[in-house]
């Protein structure tokens, strides 16, 4: 297996694999209960202290809410669709990215702009700034952010990506920007409505994947 | 014919097409790959669905050669 040239450029970081991952994962999951539990534990106290404090109470839930959700908007932020060029490069650029998908994925990244990719940590949905991880189970999912310094068509930027993946995941997910882990349905709410199958699909293939390992 | 694609911002270029029986083209092919890669460009050669290979010299039975850009955190 050929190891991703980029993963040089972040000597600093320890190459990624899946316990590692689990270990990110939770410390997200860690982080999200410091940031809601004390305001709500504060809501609770105004209100067992002073029933008429609850507008006050209100606003911290609000604040408790509110928190998780920005987290989880970035998360959502990496794999929305950016800017256009022209339609001819465009063009050219999704048949290379064709040749380079099977049929299904093919028709799933021109219904939702994402390509799925199986890979050992989990099923991948790789879009043009960014990639999303559902993890094995199909609950989880993880947002990371990378990108291309180039001036690109969309469907390059996509194919550029999927083959760094392709090459070499853990050194993928080692070099590219860990910007959400969570629940897979905080993300998918956040998402345009005609990318949510790309996450329904990907749900299922994680799902069906942990069903093969469990028999 | 085998091809030796870039992508850029035109989609993709052709930089060269070669048989491999053609040891003139196949030496072009060569030569294209290494202006490219000393122009910071990485090559891969996609092993199959879900599999890709970073190459460092041209590999002369290969269908489709890709060049693409560095990836960086975003």
């Amino acid at each position: 297996m050929s190891v991703l040239p980029e993963t040089a450029a972040v000597r600093w970081r320890p190459r990624l694999d899946d316990g590692r991952l689990r270990r990110r994962e939770r410390g997200w999951t860690l982080s999200t209960a410091v940031h809601t539990v004390p305001w709500l534990l504060a809501a609770a106290t105004l209100i067992a202290l002073e029933p008429l404090s609850f507008p006050v109470a209100a606003v911290l839930v609000v604040h408790a809410y509110a928190i998780p959700s920005l987290y989880a908007n970035r998360g959502a932020l990496v794999v929305r669709p950016r800017d256009r060029s022209g339609t001819g490069p465009e063009a050219m650029a999704l048949g290379l990215l064709g040749d380079l998908v099977g049929h299904e994925a093919r028709d799933l990244h021109a219904r939702t702009g994402l390509v799925l990719e199986r890979g050992a940590l989990g099923v991948w949905l790789v879009g043009e700034a960014g990639a999303l991880l559902v993890r094995p189970g199909g609950r989880r999912a993880d947002c990371w952010c990378v990108k291309v310094d180039a001036d690109l068509p969309s469907a390059d930027r996509t194919a550029h990506l999927l083959l760094a993946l392709r090459e070499d995941e853990a050194g993928f997910a080692t070099v590219a920007n860990l910007a959400f882990s969570g629940a897979v349905r905080r993300v998918g709410r956040r998402l345009p409505a005609r990318m949510r199958p790309a996450v329904d699909a990907a749900r299922a293939a994680a799902l069906a994947r942990m069903s093969n390992a469990a028999a | 014919m085998a091809r030796l694609v870039r992508m850029d911002r035109t989609g993709h270029s052709t930089l060269a097409e070669w048989a491999p029986g053609d040891a003139e083209a196949v030496e072009a092919a060569a030569a294209a790959f290494r202006e490219q890669l000393d122009a910071g460009y990485y090559a891969v050669v996609s092993t199959g669905e879900g599999h890709a290979e970073q190459v460092r010299e041209l590999p002369a039975d290969a269908e489709l050669v890709i060049l693409r850009r560095p990836i960086a955190g975003g």
